[in-house]
């Protein structure tokens, strides 16, 4: 961020080395969908010095908030998910040798699996999804895609009796940066948790900012329904990560599906399998981006959900919008994302919320 | 009411962008409201009476938005790709005209495919809105459009892009001007986004929390050459929907509906819709649970752009419509 910018972009939260140091944490971090206890015990000790109220509601959701001190204040809901894609231990089949059936949590592609190294449980037992050698493997082995039930969680003798049936599992990956780029697993959602972090630490006095950290929206946004309930926002918006499909096409034809692009900014979402945003919302984001100099994009409309697709039907109707860093190999082993992307991310939301009154819910979406 | 309901098929309002449709039909029931609001998603909230001793607060819906598209790539020669927004066929789409809401117009074009044998994707097609390269094409990544084809009047049927459900709509208006005397506090709710997904009903139905809750949508016919296999047809009354793939409707209120056209001589049919839902099931499921029903429209080719419905069809919706709200509810 340029320092010779306006007022409001001064103020916007600084994406430095504290900020890269707890995102790096955040992705090291397990916390796959209905486990994410490690992520919120993070999120609970960056956050509790800066908020007026934080609790913990009955699905593991970290609700807190912080009010803002000017006159006629929105009361605006960010929401970020806690939770990660992984694996869950379905069977012991090998007592001594180590050797489990499981299953996925959330969306991930068995073709992503074979051969990669996971943690498994609380105490990050290190395991491995075997793939069979090349030598023994047949051709028709070679055409036919793997699935799930053909593959083993090996986490060998020694450390059989250190987990169990029902653990999660998720990827081994660390995280780290090189140049221009962020590389680790999980950065769906922790950037968008770690965005909220820094909103917390820096909320606008012109709001009253309501942060849920949430859990199980990989399984279908199960604790931002029960977040926004509680919360009962004028205005929610999700943020989130989104994958970026825009590497050159195999036939150098134009690419026309690339969802996101990289280093374009924060992707805004207008059309989602889950929410159509508020088109109030959409506009004020393009306005404020091209406004303060942020570079942004248009997500394509197309599949997928966030957070918001629970929110903005919760109660009587919450004008809901989504924000994402867009993330190349999401729910994948390894994500790459752009440190620009996510520095304008936090700039684009932290200068809208500073800037964000009733008067743009006056006119009827 | 022919009038009324060309007027409201020739206005476009795809889901999520129901403002222009919903100011046309402000408009209209302004004049006939107690009260008139609009909701964070966009619902128009029409109240009209106050409960008698006898009488509920009752939620009736009909969906002002329609089937649509939206933008998602121009491409280097100003080509525009799409995706739908709620039930689009591929198959209705090639050669089809479309009007996106900035005012644009455009064709929709197909690649060759010659050699597949598989129906074509959405993927494959494009919208020519005349442009020679990206920089002239006036189309955004996000903008929505829908499809444009003219009214068509044959008499006793009718046909139009979007049926589906301004006739519903034109119904619900035609009502709140017959309705006189009732002992029912009613809330007519033109709604949103029923089309991805009955959202706008949802949220409504939570904000009103009504005692009885009706739909007024379209279902389908069985009366098409090797058409799908079912019992409706068109110009055999307004259908009492039993179940669809959303709801089983509420069987007190099912049999409440077909005592009251039998006792008014009105001509209805049953309906059992193998696919589909409606606004019904979000107001069922509202809050602690609500008796909920639906009348439905007959319609032909429904998500299509030339939905036929059977103006007969439609008068004696009304007539059923009235007749129910003008007396008090009896749910056995």
């Amino acid at each position: 961020m340029s320092s010779q910018t306006s007022p409001q972009e001064k103020q916007a939260p600084r994406v430095g080395a504290a900020q890269l140091k707890l995102l790096e944490r955040l992705t090291n971090a397990c916390a796959v969908s209905g486990d994410e206890g490690e992520v919120r015990q993070i999120v609970l000790d960056e956050i509790r010095p800066h908020v007026d109220e934080v609790k913990v509601d009955h699905l593991g959701n970290v609700l807190a908030s912080k009010a803002g001190s000017t006159q006629d204040r929105l009361r605006v809901m960010l929401a970020a998910h806690m939770d990660e894609i992984g694996f869950m231990l379905t069977q012991n089949e090998d007592k001594e040798g180590g050797i489990f059936r499981f299953g996925v949590v959330g969306g991930v592609s068995p073709s992503h699996l074979a051969g990669q190294p996971v943690l498994i449980g609380k105490g990050h037992v290190p395991g491995v999804i075997g793939a069979k050698p090349v030598h023994l493997t047949t051709n028709d082995e070679l055409r036919t895609p793997l699935s799930v039930d053909s593959l083993r969680i090996d986490v060998g003798p020694g450390n059989s009796s250190k987990v169990k049936v029902g653990d999660r599992a998720t990827f081994a990956t660390r995280f780290s940066r090189t140049g221009a780029s962020l590389r680790a697993k999980a950065l769906d959602d922790r950037l968008g948790v770690a965005t909220l972090i820094e909103l917390v630490k820096n909320a606008p006095a012109n709001i009253d900012l309501l942060a849920a950290f949430t859990v199980q929206e990989e399984v279908g946004l199960r604790g931002a329904k029960v977040a926004a309930y509680a919360l009962e926002p004028d205005v929610a918006i999700a943020l989130d990560s989104t994958p970026a499909n825009d590497l050159p096409t195999w036939d150098g034809s134009e690419n026309t599906r690339y969802n996101t692009r990289l280093g374009e900014g924060p992707a805004i979402y207008v059309a989602d399998a889950a929410t159509l945003s508020d088109p109030r919302l959409i506009r004020f984001l393009v306005e404020t981006a091209l406004a303060a100099g942020i570079s942004y994009q248009i997500r394509q409309p197309g599949g997928g959900g966030t957070d918001a697709g629970a929110m903005h039907k919760q109660r009587a109707g919450i004008p809901t919008v989504s924000i994402s860093v867009p993330g190349r190999y999401l729910h994948t082993p390894l994500s790459i994302t752009r440190l620009s992307d996510w520095k304008n991310t936090v700039a684009l939301v932290y200068t809208a919320l500073s800037q964000l009154t009733s008067d743009l819910f006056k006119v009827d979406r | 009411m022919k009038s009324l309901i060309q007027k409201f098929v020739e206005t476009p309002g795809p889901s999520g962008y129901e403002s222009i449709i919903r100011q046309v039909i402000r408009a209209e029931v302004e004049p006939l409201a107690d009260q008139v609001t609009v909701d964070a998603l966009g619902n128009l909230i029409v109240r009209k009476g106050t409960p008698s001793s006898n009488g509920m607060k009752i939620m009736l819906a009909a969906h002002m938005d329609e089937i649509g598209l939206i933008a998602t790539h121009i491409d280097e020669n100003g080509f525009v790709r799409f995706t739908t927004i709620g039930g689009v066929r591929a198959y209705n789409c090639p050669g089809g005209r479309v009007r996106f809401l900035n005012g644009t117009r455009g064709v929709i074009g197909i690649e060759n495919l010659e050699g597949q044998s598989s129906p074509p994707l959405i993927d494959q097609m494009f919208i020519d809105v005349g442009a020679g390269a990206r920089k002239d094409c006036s189309v955004r990544v996000g903008d929505v459009a829908v499809f444009e084809r003219p009214y068509l009047d044959l008499g006793k049927r009718l046909v139009a892009k979007s049926m589906d459900d301004r006739i519903g709509v034109a119904v619900l208006i035609e009502t709140l001007r017959q309705i006189d005397n009732s002992p029912h506090e009613i809330y007519f709710v033109f709604s949103v986004q029923e089309e991805v997904g009955v959202r706008g009903a949802t949220t409504a139905a939570y904000g009103i929390d009504p005692q009885l809750g009706l739909a007024v949508d379209v279902t389908g016919t069985g009366d098409t050459p090797k058409g799908i296999k079912m019992e409706v047809g068109l110009g055999k009354g307004p259908a009492i929907k039993v179940r669809d793939a959303g709801m089983l409707a509420d069987p007190r209120v099912v049999d409440w509906m077909v005592r009251t056209a039998e006792a008014s001589k009105i001509p209805y049919q049953m309906e059992i819709l193998e696919r589909g839902g409606t606004d019904a099931r979000a107001i069922q499921l509202t809050r602690l649970g609500v008796p909920a029903g639906c009348l439905s429209i007959p319609c032909r080719y429904v998500h299509s752009p030339s939905e036929m419905v059977d103006f007969d069809d439609v008068e004696n919706a009304v007539r059923l419509l009235v007749g129910l709200l003008s007396q008090p509810v009896d749910l056995k």
